[in-house]
């Protein structure tokens, strides 16, 4: 039969955001499309512009600490990690031993909450209904535990210039243990339904492929990069806090797709786990507070400090001009600079591949647009 | 009985013949409706009891009526015509739907002789109205005029038409034990042995394929909703929207009671009235496709149609060859001699 030549075929925009289920906030992917096939991308973001960072100019450096909150909304206690401590940096504080164990286990927490939040949604964009539960079940005791320290439940606030908020209460230990026991059940359960699945793998391993060289070249870093091969993990290579007292492995994958960039999510909340239950055997007494003048005011100069966040690295680059409010605040966020490779990944997938590959970068849009 | 009863008040035949047809017809709209309002309900409680949640507990006991309760306020919504839309298509499509959804019903047999026309092609009576619901998604996905729609639609004509043949292959394998296309027969030749036990492989292909016929998940891939949001449904409203929802547990209804028909060995069973065995029947296959639809994670298009035309239809191809062997193995057996 003689090849139809008569008939024409064109390419056709779609504007996946910035009202969509998948997009995960206000996030806009132009979509170039040949059939069901992807062939261009392009982000657009902006949607959840606040400001923050110039409303750090105006407020003072305790008063900015609910701000850093809103940022990646799913590791409040992360952000809020990497801010104090920048500002400790600067104006050179001690932080007693207590505080520095509470902050490790809060900030573990965190991590091991916000995988979870990811490996949910992840299973909900291939339409894995039921395996969302799973995780949101768990986070759901995490949150429980946040309560129980700080009285809220996502935006926390917990950790102060010098220290934290507040001790934790006595029920929170056995309760910790309690969670931290069921934890692997939990994650058996979701493997088994999920990570492990014929159709999962299919729709998963082999997507959204990126090599380790474009990944460095996009400045990709945290889980998003480990999946790629390169063991890069600033709790190991460059140990802030009191990082470098706990024995915890990096876990590492190595071909750099959708499947990987889930498994090593698995993978990362059992180190979590483990590091958690270091610290909670090693947690020392005493004060959690360190002598931190009422009124801070950082002396001249600047600070630039980075954290392995949970979606990779969060940097807070503090300039002080002596008084008590920042001169200037900017922040490194991991999504942002992660989402910038989401072009290359999804590009020559089809749809349903580019919404995988959107899943497993696991942006958080509160950081994207700051 | 009926016909009887009408006759004997001195009724014309031709009145008696549509009487009955309407008889029948409010009998199959009332089953139809008050099962799918009553799924939509199942649906969302077999969920909840999947997902450790708890589903609808609202409205009235154990929130029963909750769907009611939707079906009214869809009902009462605003019903929305985009402008850019094929108008006319865009009207039509929602009733387009439902009309196979209903007429399939005809040839299903509830009981002895609870069947509204026991037509000598029933089977593939069934078949052949049951495939024009593609026509109808595909002028739904067209007339919104969304690109959404229009990938859903696109998606739906590969999908449906694919899993057409290697469901049609797996019922052969039925008929061809039976000799018959009449679905009381099928049911009547079920007496002994379940055809589910002398056709396990094609009661599988028919199970897979008739899950990619009413697109449930994992083939929802028509709807999509992380994807293409509501595929050709994007742009309905209102109690068109509810139409397509309507008709998408009509189909699974449907495609159950003819599970139960040709493998389950239709309304026959012990002790109970032969309804009641149908419709125990039919619910336990709509909780297998719901078991099926609440574990499994979308399949891909490609991996979808790959999927059928590399395994499925082959698969399907040597039940046929098989099933033709065993017959005639079965009657050199019998007979004694070659």
């Amino acid at each position: 039969m003689k090849p139809n030549t008569s008939l024409v075929t064109e390419e056709i925009t779609l504007n996946m955001g910035p009202q969509h289920p998948s997009t995960h906030g206000v996030y806009r992917a132009v979509l170039t499309l040949d059939g069901e096939k992807v062939v261009g991308v392009e982000n657009v973001i902006g949607y959840l512009h606040r400001g923050i960072e110039k409303l750090a100019e105006d407020r003072t450096y305790t008063q900015f600490i609910p701000y850093t909150d809103r940022l990646d909304y799913l590791a409040a206690m992360l952000n809020n990690l990497g801010y104090v401590q920048a500002v400790e940096k600067l104006m050179g504080i001690e932080v007693p031993e207590r505080a520095e164990y509470l902050r490790i286990i809060m900030a573990e927490l965190s991590r091991i909450a916000s995988h979870y939040v990811m490996l949910a949604s992840m299973a909900l964009d291939l339409s894995g209904w039921t395996a969302w539960f799973i995780p949101f079940r768990d986070r759901e005791r995490i949150l429980d535990l946040f309560e129980m320290v700080c009285g809220s439940r996502l935006t926390l606030s917990y950790m102060r210039i010098g220290g934290v908020a507040a001790d934790i209460p006595p029920e929170f230990v056995p309760a910790l243990k309690s969670f931290l026991a069921e934890l692997p059940r939990g994650l058996e359960e979701f493997n088994g339904l999920i990570t492990n699945n014929e159709i999962f793998k299919a729709r998963c391993q082999g997507v959204g492929r990126i090599d380790l060289e474009t990944a460095l070249a996009y400045g990709i870093t945290g889980p998003n990069l480990r999946a790629c091969g390169l063991p890069f993990d600033l709790r190991k290579v460059k140990p802030y806090g009191i990082y470098d007292r706990f024995d915890f492995e990096v876990p590492v994958r190595h071909n750099g797709d959708t499947y990987d960039r889930f498994v090593i999510r698995v993978l990362e909340i059992e180190q979590s786990a483990r590091i958690i239950e270091q610290a909670l055997r090693d947690l020392p007494e005493g004060p959690i507070m360190a002598k931190v003048p009422r009124v801070i005011k950082p002396p001249q100069g600047e600070v630039y400090h980075q954290i392995e966040g949970a979606k990779g690295i969060l940097g807070f680059y503090v300039v002080s001009d002596g008084s008590s409010k920042p001169y200037r605040i900017h922040i490194h966020s991991p999504s942002f600079v992660n989402l910038g490779a989401f072009p290359v990944m999804a590009k020559g997938g089809t749809i349903q591949d580019a919404v995988a590959t959107l899943a497993s970068i696991d942006i958080v849009l509160g950081e994207v647009d700051r | 009985m009926l016909d009887a009863l009408l006759s004997s008040w001195g009724l014309p035949l031709w009145a008696v013949t549509t009487i009955r047809a309407l008889v029948y017809l409010l009998g199959v709209l009332a089953f139809v409706f008050l099962n799918a309002i009553y799924l939509i309900y199942l649906e969302r409680k077999i969920s909840a009891y999947m997902q450790q949640r708890l589903g609808p507990n609202r409205v009235g006991p154990r929130g029963i009526f909750q769907s009611v309760a939707d079906a009214i306020k869809l009902l009462c919504k605003e019903d929305i015509i985009p402008r850019e839309a094929d108008k006319w298509v865009f009207l039509v499509a929602p009733i387009v739907i439902f009309i196979p959804a209903i007429m399939v019903y005809a040839i299903i047999p509830f009981g002895p002789g609870m069947i509204a026309a026991d037509l000598n092609i029933g089977v593939f009576y069934f078949l052949a109205v049951a495939s024009t619901t593609t026509i109808a998604i595909l002028m739904g996905g067209w007339a919104g005029n969304n690109k959404y729609s229009l990938l859903g639609a696109m998606r739906t004509v590969a999908q449906m038409v694919s899993y057409e043949i290697p469901l049609v292959f797996s019922i052969l394998g039925v008929v061809m034990l039976v000799g018959s296309l009449k679905t009381s027969d099928i049911v009547a030749a079920q007496k002994e042995i379940w055809f589910i036990l002398l056709q396990p492989v094609a009661f599988l292909i028919y199970f897979i394929a008739a899950t990619a016929e009413v697109n449930r998940g994992p083939f929802d891939l028509v709807e999509g909703e992380q994807e293409i949001i509501a595929g050709p449904f994007t742009e309905f409203t209102a109690m068109r929207y509810a139409l397509f929802y309507l008709s998408e547990y009509t189909n699974l209804l449907s495609v159950s009671a003819l599970a139960v028909t040709l493998f389950l060995g239709g309304w026959q069973g012990p002790w109970l009235p032969p309804w009641l065995w149908f419709i125990i029947k039919v619910y336990i296959m709509i909780l297998l496709f719901m078991w099926v639809r609440w574990t499994f994670p979308r399949i891909r298009i490609d991996h979808l149609l790959q999927f059928n035309w590399k395994f499925l239809l082959p698969l399907s191809l040597v039940n046929i060859l098989g099933t033709g062997i065993g017959i005639k193995v079965y009657q050199a057996l019998m007979t004694g001699g070659w």
